[in-house]
């Protein structure tokens, strides 16, 4: 039997957290430091399943099966692809970096640690689980930290913090009710189907299910994982509950929990559900549209720096779920690159603008400027995340951005050329409230008042660091994740049937 | 002759008995002593009705010995609140505490 | 040598890339390091590129068939990318003048930039722009191509706004990057659609396809997306109506003024265009947007550098003006004179803006040419040197740029044989220009340069590291244009083409008009500026209104200004407060609607533990009962089934 990998980088952040709730509370940096310690170690791991997962093969690798529920067909099933390693690896990325980016949490540094790595632990068991049972399993365990996270170490700014955890809670809530219903009644028409229950994604994607019910039941999953992905119009959690939650939580919130919703409608929707998927995407295609457009232009308008990344996050899920409308093998592959790529970006933009709450104490743009002058470093990491998120060719997310460009502008039968056009020119206006906010926070004239701040230094350049390389390895070398994630969106594609090569007739 | 009729009508007027005690007490430990009054009234019907009903085994027996186990522990229990709420109040009138609303 | 050279031209922009990450990770501390080891670099691929252009020009057989190597950068069923290497004349040309001109500047700046508190990170800036504008020149992929003129794009942004603590460069660079970034909205659909017809990007295989592309896609198509195409080089290369970031982009260090918006970046535009000039040739509407848009530039932009005072900015509308000229040769489908016209423009526009940072240095940052005056005496290099450029500029012959400009109107003339309704007009418009030219520039040079000493001012001659450079620049304004005579067999025109070399008879007539027209413009400017025989306010009031629209630059600034405030952000609010009032309204009623309902049913909660028993107690009662007694159906729903 080999070396149980997955289900060891599962448990590293929850052996952490064991211990830490055995380290006295005053122990500040040993708690810290063995959160690190643990987050480091799952962050080997899953470097390690990313570099040694075999492209060639293909399909789930480290498998680990138990049947847990025979009657239900329930198995403790873990196994990743080229579709759950990149975000397995992006999970660990951004635990890794907030576990610094929370370095100076000193308000019941325990709790916050414990509940943190928790978080992860259920973050990633959602990307691992390949039965369906698993996956809601570790979906509602990340629920219960995000709250109590929110709650404690939020900041109330234009609203709340209760309010914003609140609102966070209710919708991934609501989310997961429409998913179970969907969820549910797949799982019944297929022992209907099959003579026997099971949970098994890969098996459920065996049994064809009669077009009607798909067309019924897609909806269903489509505004549960939506949702999730902020997709318009219930996306409005999104921006309130960052601007709400503490760095570390805006950071895995917007970073990897998004993206279960991506994840899962490429997963569980499309793969099980294809011909609902072809009926339902061009209602996708416009909502998705819409989320560009809509959330990129109240962006423009936002002064509070957490408000304008909230907004531009909406906005960029837009792009991902234009891939996933675009219905072909490069529409979806950018599509999950664009997750992993914005991923890293935002996590990174959050960092910074944690570091930049923590030392100034206000958010407010006009509030802020020239902060350039005394915090070089971290006006850096800003441009860095800023220009990530504009799409700045040679940093991870102007490919993923291409590529899903390029799957839309191929699917023309679905996907009207004027909606590709707004979308695309939503990098116009993403360039304009990115640099706004960039020049009115970073540039400009020395003000006095900030003259003491120090800028970051040690630990809390992990961050930037770390997802810094990231942000350029990753624009330098698109093939490292490219390659990865084509090679898990094939099957689906297969199925759906539509891996067509372009070319030819315009 | 004593059937089954007579053990379960000496276990409903336990009960009922419990049961009133329960509802109209305003002693804490008055309603403590009741509840287990009536958790008893259940033993006895077990027991009853494992011997009448002709089965092989002490099912309801063991349900009883069951009972009576998580009886105790809840007693244990249950004082331990009733102590703590005499030492907050300085009472154990039922009525003083409904802070348990809206 | 030459032939590693050949074969790792990777080399040429990775070595500027290592200096900058060099610089940016480890030797900030140090500004002398950092600059020395950024010259250095440059240096080597400066020599490196001089290997390269012996190899390529000794090999007649690159014209028709470039060098190419490539490697794959990421892939997926139906979308290859590659990335590589394109060696041919064209590109050998330009590595020439961006190796040439960003070493001088990088040497300049050392005079220049000294003592700046981001001495290090402007040599990291300088050496990130070299890396990324030598990667575009060398591109055999469009979207590798797109990829370097975004970093290009990025190093603009960074060097305009280098000095960031003023409100205006921070603004500058904003625009600058926004402004191109429409143009780049443009180019992604382009280059979109191009992979999407013919299936590859590649330059190489594009040109292949381009021959007979009614196989893949209609003319009218064609058409169509090459000109959302050249929305990206409208914004790149600074022309109408996306040429308002330029002049702002002055805001920037000299230097940078001349290496990036005068020299190299602001060309790219122009070099795309050029390289997939094979598309465009083919479908002749597409040409003609590019010719009048190019015409239409060239002329809009000298009557605005007509009325501008400050040097830098008549600097920054001449280039647009002579970025013009270069997109009209490509629209007459003459990628030599477009060319030709570039390498001569990088010599002697260089040579100005080094010319004017010498000036700014020594005057302080003064930048009106009405501040200015009788620098001669105390400047004497700058200044002529600064003339060297301008009559080069005015097209006085020998200079380079007179060869260069006769070219561009020479294929202007050609083209309106074929097509006069388009350019014959683009023609005269050109010939206008080239007067235009004359003389506003001889405006600046007689303003600021001669003419009566200012007291206040006392400037003094650039140190030796800012002169080097001038001089340099200056020999190669004079003699750079001299591979191109009309009267040589093998010339740029044998090298530098697209398709069939013929040898055009050099055209005596148009020379001579030419030379009239710029004599004309600089002796006007005499008679005006130095002599003062015309008094130029005198002008200015007689023609009120023209001069006020050319002073405001026509007011498409503000137009601008007005759309993005009251349109963009306009919308933006209105999303907003849709976002907040409606969307986010719908879900806080839904909120209040639970709330309210709990307020009321909170009565029910009495807090009394023993009326909770009796409820509990009570309703078991009643389902007791019910099951008993009551509907048998009802009951079975929880009892399975009735079995």
């Amino acid at each position: 039997m080999h070396f149980p990998l997955l289900t060891a980088t599962l448990l590293a952040p929850v052996i952490g957290a064991l211990v830490i709730a055995f380290i006295p509370k005053e122990e500040h940096k040993a708690i810290k430091s063995v959160a690190a310690f643990a987050m480091f170690v799952a962050l080997f791991l899953s470097v390690f399943a990313f570099f040694s997962y075999d492209l060639a093969k293909g399909g789930f690798q480290f498998v680990e099966k138990y049947n847990w529920v025979p009657d239900l067909g329930v198995q403790f099933y873990l196994g990743v692809d080229g579709l759950s390693l990149p975000m397995l690896l992006l999970t660990n990325l951004l635990g890794f970096a907030a576990i610094f980016a929370s370095w100076n949490v000193n308000n019941r540094p325990k709790e916050f640690f414990v509940l943190f790595l928790l978080l992860i632990a259920g973050v990633m068991g959602t990307f691992i689980a390949q039965d369906l049972f698993i996956f809601l399993l570790f979906y509602e365990v990340v629920v219960i930290p995000i709250y109590i996270m929110v709650v404690i170490w939020g900041s109330s700014k234009r609203v709340t913090k209760e309010y914003a955890g609140m609102k966070l809670t209710i919708y991934l809530l609501i989310g997961s009710a429409f998913l179970l219903f969907g969820l549910i009644s797949i799982f019944v028409k297929s022992s209907d189907l099959l003579g026997h229950p099971t949970m098994n994604i890969e098996a459920l994607g065996k049994v064809a299910f009669p077009k009607d019910f798909q067309i019924t039941i897609f909806p269903f999953l489509l505004f549960g994982f939506g949702s999730l992905l902020s997709m318009w119009p219930f996306h409005s959690w999104s921006p309130d509950g960052y601007a709400g939650a503490p760095t570390a939580v805006s950071m895995i919130h917007a970073g990897v929990l998004k993206k279960i919703g991506g994840y899962g409608l490429i997963r569980i929707a499309l793969y099980l559900l294809p011909e609902g998927a072809k009926y339902w995407a061009p209602v996708i295609a416009i909502l998705a549209t819409v989320n560009v457009a809509y959330a990129a232009f109240i962006a423009l308008a936002q002064k509070d720096l957490k408000y304008v990344v909230g907004y531009s996050s909406v906005s960029h899920m837009g792009y991902v779920l234009l891939g996933i409308a675009s219905l072909n093998i490069i529409g979806i592959n950018g599509a999950v690159a664009n997750m992993f790529a914005h991923g890293v970006m935002a996590a990174l933009f959050f960092s910074m603008i944690g570091f930049v709450y923590e030392k100034t104490h206000t958010r407010y743009i006009p509030d802020l400027g020239g902060l350039a002058h005394q915090t070089p470093k971290l006006a850096i990491g800003l441009v860095m995340a800023g220009m990530a998120s504009l799409g700045l060719p040679g940093l991870i997310s102007f490919v993923p951005e291409f590529t899903v460009f390029v799957g839309i502008w191929k699917n023309e039968a679905m996907i009207p050329k004027f909606l590709a056009v707004i979308a695309i020119a939503g990098v116009i206006i993403t360039a304009l409230y990115v640099l706004r906010a960039l020049a009115y926070s970073l540039f400009g004239p020395r003000r006095e008042e900030y003259d003491h701040l120090k800028d970051i230094k040690g630990a809390e350049l992990v961050p930037l660091v770390v997802l810094g390389f990231v942000l350029i390895a990753g624009g330098v070398l698109p093939f490292l994740i490219m390659d990865m994630v084509n090679s898990g969106v094939a099957p689906i594609l297969a199925k759906l049937g539509a891996t067509t090569a372009i070319g030819g007739k315009f | 002759m004593i059937t089954l009729a007579h053990y379960m009508l000496l276990s409903a007027v336990l009960f009922a008995i419990g049961l009133f005690g329960v509802l109209s007490k305003k002693n804490a430990i008055t309603v403590l002593v009741s509840t287990e009054i009536m958790l008893n009234a259940v033993n006895l019907n077990l027991i009853a009705i494992n011997k009448y009903i002709g089965v092989d085994g002490f099912y309801g027996q063991l349900m009883a010995i069951f009972v009576i186990a998580v009886a105790a522990a809840e007693v244990g229990v249950g004082l331990g609140i009733i102590i703590s709420m005499y030492r907050n109040k300085e009472t154990i009138s039922l009525d003083e505490f409904n802070f348990l609303k809206w | 040598m030459v032939e590693f050279a050949m074969h790792n031209a990777w080399l040429i922009p990775l070595l500027p890339a290592i200096a900058f990450a060099a610089i940016a990770l480890l030797l900030w501390p140090w500004p002398k390091a950092s600059s020395t080891f950024s010259i250095l670099m440059i240096l080597t691929s400066f020599v490196l590129a001089l290997a390269v252009v012996y190899g390529v020009y000794t090999q007649p057989e690159l014209i028709e068939k470039s060098m190419v190597y490539t490697t794959r950068w990421f892939s997926m069923p139906g979308l290859r990318i590659d990335v590589g290497i394109m060696l041919d004349p064209t590109s050998a040309m330009m590595l020439w003048v961006v190796t040439l001109v960003a070493l001088l500047v990088q040497i300049y700046s050392l005079g220049y930039m000294e003592g700046d508190p981001g001495f290090s990170s402007f040599y990291a800036y300088l050496s990130l722009f070299a890396a990324s504008m030598l990667g575009l020149v060398l591109s055999s992929n469009l979207l590798q191509m797109f990829v370097f003129w975004e970093l290009v794009g990025l190093c603009s942004y960074l060097l305009i706004g280098f000095w960031f603590y003023k409100d205006s460069a921070r603004e500058a660079a904003k625009k600058a990057f926004i402004t191109t970034r429409v143009g780049d909205f443009g180019l992604l659909i382009g280059l979109l659609s191009l992979q999407l017809i013919f299936g590859t990007l590649n330059i190489p295989e594009l040109a292949e396809k381009a021959v007979n592309f009614q196989n893949y896609v209609s003319a009218e198509t064609l058409t169509l997306v090459l000109v959302v195409l050249f929305l990206g080089p409208i914004g790149k290369s600074g022309q109408f109506p996306l040429h308002v970031w330029l002049p702002d982009a002055m805001e920037g260090p000299t230097p940078v003024s001349a290496l990036i918006h005068a020299a190299t970046m602001v060309v790219a535009g122009v070099y795309l265009v050029g390289r997939i000039l094979f598309l465009f040739k083919e479908v002749p509407a597409a040409m003609h947007v590019v010719a009048i848009i190019g015409g239409f530039t060239a002329f809009f932009a000298a009557t605005i550098a007509l009325t501008q005072t400050e040097m830098k900015r008549i600097l920054a509308y001449s280039t647009v003006s002579q970025l013009g000229y270069m997109m009209l040769a490509l629209g007459a489908a003459s990628l030599t004179a477009s060319m030709f016209h570039l390498m001569t423009h990088a010599y002697f526009k260089a040579l100005m803006f080094l010319g004017a940072g010498s000036v700014l240095h020594a005057l302080h940052g003064k930048a009106h040419i009405h501040e200015m005056g009788g620098l001669y005496k105390k400047m004497p290099w700058t200044t002529w040197t600064f003339v060297i450029g301008a009559l080069a500029i005015a097209g006085i012959p020998p200079l380079a740029g007179f060869w260069s400009k006769d070219e561009i109107l020479l294929v202007v003339k050609e083209a309106a044989h074929e097509a006069p309704g388009i350019y014959t007009p683009l023609f005269w418009l050109a010939l206008i220009t080239a007067f235009l030219t004359a003389f506003y520039m001889f405006r600046q040079v007689f303003t600021a340069f001669f003419g009566p000493e200012k007291p206040e001012n006392h400037p003094h001659e650039a140190p030796w590291n800012m002169r080097l450079p001038l001089i340099i620049l200056a020999f190669f304004s004079i003699v750079g244009g001299w591979v191109g005579l009309p009267w040589l067999e093998k010339g740029f025109g044998y090298w530098v083409r697209m398709g069939e070399f013929h040898h055009a008879e050099p055209d005596y007539v148009l020379m001579g008009v030419s030379v009239l027209l710029a004599l004309a413009g600089i002796y006007l400017a005499y008679l005006m500026y130095l002599k003062k025989a015309i008094d130029p306010d005198k002008v200015a009031e007689k023609f009120g209104v023209l001069y006020k629209l050319s002073y405001h630059k026509y007011y498409i600034d503000e137009i601008y200004l007005w759309f993005n405030q009251m349109v963009v952000d306009g919308m933006g609010k209105i999303l907003y407060w849709v976002d907040l009032y409606i969307v986010d309204g719908i879900v806080n009623g839904i909120g209040a609607i639970t709330r309210g309902s709990g307020a009321v049913l909170r009565y029910t909660t009495t807090g009394n533990l023993q009326t909770y028993a009796l409820v509990i107690f009570m309703v078991i009662v009643i389902i007791t009962l019910y099951f008993a007694f009551g509907d048998a159906s009802f009951a079975s729903l929880f009892l399975g089934g009735g079995k």
